[in-house]
């Protein structure tokens, strides 16, 4: 059993510390269940179960630290593993960023269990791989998917009297569906912390409805067009730009987020005002721990309100360097959106383009943050506030700062990747060539 | 080490996202690298638990692979060493066919009852899925080999060279770039050994040493007062060599345009960090470029990633035949292209080649993940595409009955699937020097270095960057160039290849951390060329203003 209880885990970690006798010893401990299953051309490929728990230990002598790793906790192991970190530590140069383990933290509660998620069984991973594949052959489509799901718990301890302790569950599943005369392609994505709200037959369905529907595309022109864009094709882009709040890079003149002549764009308008994207771990549809590896306690966080960067993360040491409190990165990502649900987004459209997702998305231009990628299983020409027909790809060159300064409507959320964001309708988005691939 | 500080110090490129999977071993001391791990015999009695509880069980085949992974890695920027990360990872994965199924289980309890109780579980699972399963698995023949054992050919095995020597390299080379302009540098070394016994009830043992060795930097040069900075990646290859690769040999280098030095089978780290320095910050004034149509004349250290691409991911079976298509994607290079014989994926000079044996490159061994001897094989002859890249249990869907020996997984706890072997184009037959490249182009760009790179899900239309540009006009480089990306399509691309360097310019470009598979897993691979030019490629202009 890889799960231990709160009570169990403080045991083992309390344990380690009294082997310590560095200046400082930090103590995470980590355990999972997880399993998996792979389908393709309609029949199982692989499957698998992975069974992980590990005790990573790091020990500081002043600013030279050492770390090991073991997964037996027995007590000659948990000795054994203390001095090894100790060892490492004294042979290690010195590091002038070494921050020492922070002293006791209090952290709020977040619903990140879930009893059902626990306990599916190899049999249950089958019965949605068989959900998936029955649906797709009696349409003359092929399903290629994948389930993965985990069930496990993190906890840490420092010799400054830090204790945390976290259980999470996780379910992630993404089925392809190509029509057998290989025009038509369609996709869908589902993440949960809760396996009873899934529904492999109706995520199944959409897929299969997208590939029915993107049969025989038409290629039109490359250009700037009105796009909607699901959440599933925005989360890249901006995922992508949240790697830019860091305000050390910021600072040090390497990021979209330096400003011209010195200083960062901190308190400044990126974007259109009616964005609003913030983080907050106890938000009970994407909820995330409460505290991070290092022991930072993770609380609701602005980072752009109405259009202007609020906060950029500041790591320890460079809080400490230019004496702020520090910011930890976020754990999840939630944009405001609107009441706008996909129909009603196409209705108000005379003219436009409804993307599906994105794909291979690579960084072009750090400065200004423009990427390239392309739109895939499932691009749709509207017209007159209707679908007229499918359309080939697009390779796009875009910047997620573009991309929201061109903000037309904002609609319903939906949760993706742990995220929470919103269908978008955009103006000129930039596709820049077409692709055959379908 | 911790995952988020392994990813925060590894910000090195877009390969650093696939690396935390290798890092699932445990923290080691360095003395223990050392250790010359369990003995051949032990490992051959632990293997045959595995294979005759396996039979036992009713499986009627089953192979086992006891793998004992060593890294290490050593992170600095500027004047600092952030991290030295030792790290081993030790347990055995069984892989078995029941009732016509695939099943696998894996554990670091390397032990009979540890085995067993894995193999055990490999069976139950491939029962279990054998009620969905539509078509039995069928295997090509291999030989039985035997005992046998294969080693990469060092002469000099990191695991030997102190830590203190390697950080010390590294921050010489950090010294330099800082002396020559640069206003930030991080540098990492990455050191791979693989220790890798394979058995199988087909009647192999074989015992494998596998080294591979990545030098890496990025420099960055700011100009603060009109807020913008450039960067400059080193001109290195991963290679499956030891550490010799760091001799910096001149014998091993070759003068390329404008100063630039290119890298064999030997690298000078100090003396490419000096040039990426001043290459920089000559970056932050260089003429942004005018889109439209230009001849390119690509390095090898940059055309190794097209190809990859381009070629490499799109003749892999597995993707054509539809396995990968819910994560990679598939691909455009269909079997009924290929049963024509005269599908034109290239100019006639197009010759690429499949291997996984050339010494020095980050794919060879001596057998492959599922105990085939490796071999080299065309994939396009003449331009012509004659064969793709297959493992045991598929290369009977091409009609051939010999395994292609491409099988691979990342350590003992996952399962071995087909990966890309090393896949090259060779050089040309008439002797060509880069310059005779340049000379005849009107209006051209030659291209060094790997830079932004993406490709749609079947490899037709991709689009590629790289790390320097320089702008070729009636035949001569006039200057450097900025905000460059060319578009095409992989056909129309191949087709447009007019002329290549002769072997004499011939070196590898290399992957460390290329991704497939759910879950994912990672591979390393090269891939060899000489200078080639394609002629009226569109070249497309990504700067923007914000």
């Amino acid at each position: 059993m890889a799960i231990y209880t709160k009570e169990e885990a403080r045991r083992i970690m309390e344990k380690a510390l009294s082997f310590s006798s560095a200046d400082a010893c930090e103590v995470n401990l980590n355990g999972s269940e997880s399993g998996n299953i792979r389908y393709a051309r309609n029949t199982v490929s692989t499957s698998g179960h992975r069974s992980n728990q590990t005790l990573v230990v790091q020990s500081n002598f002043g600013n030279k630290s050492g770390t090991a790793t073991i997964d037996e906790f027995d007590d000659a192991s948990l000795e054994k593993v203390v001095k090894r970190a100790e060892e490492l530590a004294k042979l290690s140069p010195e590091n002038p960023e070494f921050m020492a383990p922070l002293g006791p933290q209090t952290y709020a509660e977040s619903k990140t269990f879930s009893e059902a998620t626990a306990k599916i069984t190899p049999e249950f991973r089958a019965e949605v791989a068989d959900s998936s594949i029955g649906p797709a052959s009696s349409k003359d489509v092929t399903a290629a998917g994948f389930l993965n799901d985990s069930a496990g718990f993190s906890a840490m301890m420092n010799s400054n009297g830090l204790f945390a302790y976290n259980k999470s569950t996780s379910v992630n599943f993404t089925v392809t569906m190509r029509t057998n005369d290989g025009t038509g392609s369609g996709w869908v994505t589902r993440d949960l912390n809760d396996v009873s709200k899934f529904d492999a037959v109706e995520a199944s369905n959409v897929a299969i409805d997208k590939a029915v529907m993107s049969r025989e595309a038409k290629a039109i022109e490359p250009g700037k067009y009105t796009v909607i864009l699901e959440p599933a094709a925005s989360i890249g882009l901006l995922q992508n730009m949240f790697g830019s709040f860091n305000a050390r890079t910021a600072d040090e003149g390497r990021s979209f987020m330096s400003k011209e002549g010195g200083g960062t764009k901190l308190g400044e308008k990126i974007v259109d005002e009616r964005v609003n994207i913030y983080s907050d771990p106890q938000h009970p549809e994407v909820p995330t721990a409460t505290w991070n590896g290092a022991g930072q306690a993770l609380k609701k966080m602005n980072w752009i309100e109405n259009g202007v960067v609020k906060n950029l993360a500041y790591g320890r040491f460079w809080a400490k360097e230019k004496g702020v409190d520090p910011v930890p990165f976020p754990s999840n990502g939630i944009m405001d959106g609107g009441d706008a649900s996909l129909e009603d987004l196409i209705k108000s459209t005379k003219k436009g383009i409804l993307v599906t997702r994105l794909w291979y998305i690579r960084g072009v231009d750090p400065q200004t943050l423009l990427y390239t990628g392309l739109t895939r299983d499932g691009t749709f020409y509207i017209e007159n506030g209707k679908i007229k027909h499918p359309v080939k790809n697009f390779r796009f060159n875009e910047s997620p700062i573009i991309m929201l300064n061109n903000l037309e409507t904002l609609g319903q959320q939906v949760r993706i990747n742990g995220n929470l964001i919103p269908y978008m309708k955009i103006r000129d988005f930039t596709f820049t060539s077409l692709s055959d691939a379908v | 080490m911790k995952r988020r500080d392994f990813i925060q110090y590894a910000g090195l490129g877009a390969g650093a996202l696939m690396m935390p999977s290798l890092l699932m071993g445990n923290n080691i001391p360095v003395e223990a690298l050392l250790d010359p791990g369990m003995d051949v015999l032990t490992k051959k009695i632990l293997a045959d638990v595995a294979l005759n509880t396996a039979k036992s069980a009713g499986a009627t085949y089953a192979d086992a692979r006891i793998g004992r992974y060593l890294n290490q890695f050593v992170f600095t920027r500027e004047d600092k060493v952030q991290n030295v990360v030792n790290t081993e990872s030790f347990g055995i994965g069984v892989r078995v066919i029941a009732n016509g199924t695939w099943g696998f289980a894996s554990t670091n309890n390397v032990t009979d009852e540890g085995i067993k109780k894995a193999t055990l579980q490999a069976v139950a699972i491939a029962k279990a899925n054998s009620k969905i399963q539509k078509v039995p698995v069928k295997l090509a023949p291999v030989a039985s080999h035997g005992e046998v054992s294969w080693k990469t050919p060092i002469t000099k095995d990191f695991k030997n060279v102190p830590v203190s020597e390697k950080v010390d390299l590294l921050l010489t080379a950090n010294a330099a770039a800082m002396e020559n302009g640069a206003n930030f540098v991080n540098s990492g070394l990455f050191m791979v050994n693989e220790q890798k016994y394979f058995a199988s009830t087909e009647g192999s043992y074989i015992d494998q040493d596998v080294h591979r060795i990545w030098p890496t930097f990025g420099v960055t040069a700011v100009d603060r007062s009109a807020g913008k900075f450039k960067s400059r990646q080193a001109m290195s290859a991963p290679m499956g060599m030891g550490y010799e690769y760091m001799d910096g040999l001149a014998s091993e280098k070759i003068a390329g345009p404008e100063g630039l030095n290119l890298y064999r089978n030997s690298y000078d780290i100090i003396e490419d960090a000096k040039l990426a320095a001043k290459q920089a910050k000559e970056k932050l004034t260089a003429k942004s470029v005018d889109a439209g149509k230009y001849d390119l004349v690509l390095e090898p250290n940059h055309l190794g990633l097209t190809i990859h691409e381009s070629v490499g991911h799109p003749l892999e079976l597995d993707r054509v035949l539809g396995y990968e298509a819910n994560y990679a994607g598939t691909s455009f290079a269909t079997l009924d292209k290929w049963e024509t014989k005269n599908f034109k994926y290239g100019s006639e000079l197009v010759n690429l080649v499949a291997d996984k044996t050339q010494v020095g490159s980050l794919g060879a061994v001596g057998y492959d993940d599922e105990g085939v001897k490796t071999k080299q094989w065309d994939l396009v002859r003449n331009g012509i595409l004659t064969n793709y890249q297959a493992i045991r249990d598929q290369v009977h869907m091409i009609g051939q009955n010999e395994s292609h020996g491409c099988c691979y997984a990342q350590s003992w706890n996952d399962v071995q699937f087909q990966r890309m072997p090393n896949v090259s184009l060779e050089p040309g037959t008439e002797k060509y020097s880069i310059d005779d490249m340049i000379k005849d182009v009107d209006k051209g760009i030659y291209i060094a270095g790997r830079g932004s790179y993406s490709i749609d899900q079947q490899r037709y239309n991709f689009q590629f960057g790289g790390t320097v540009f320089y702008e070729i006009k009636d035949g001569k480089i006039v200057g450097m160039l900025d905000d460059v990306a060319y578009q095409s399509n992989t056909q129309e691309f191949w087709n447009s290849c007019t002329k290549i360097c002769d072997k004499d310019d011939y070196r590898v470009f290399g992957s460390f951390f290329d991704g497939k598979g759910q879950p994912p897993q990672v591979s390393a691979v090269s891939h060899g060329s000489s200078t080639t030019r394609f002629n009226d490629v569109n070249v497309i202009n990504t700067g923007r203003t914000i």
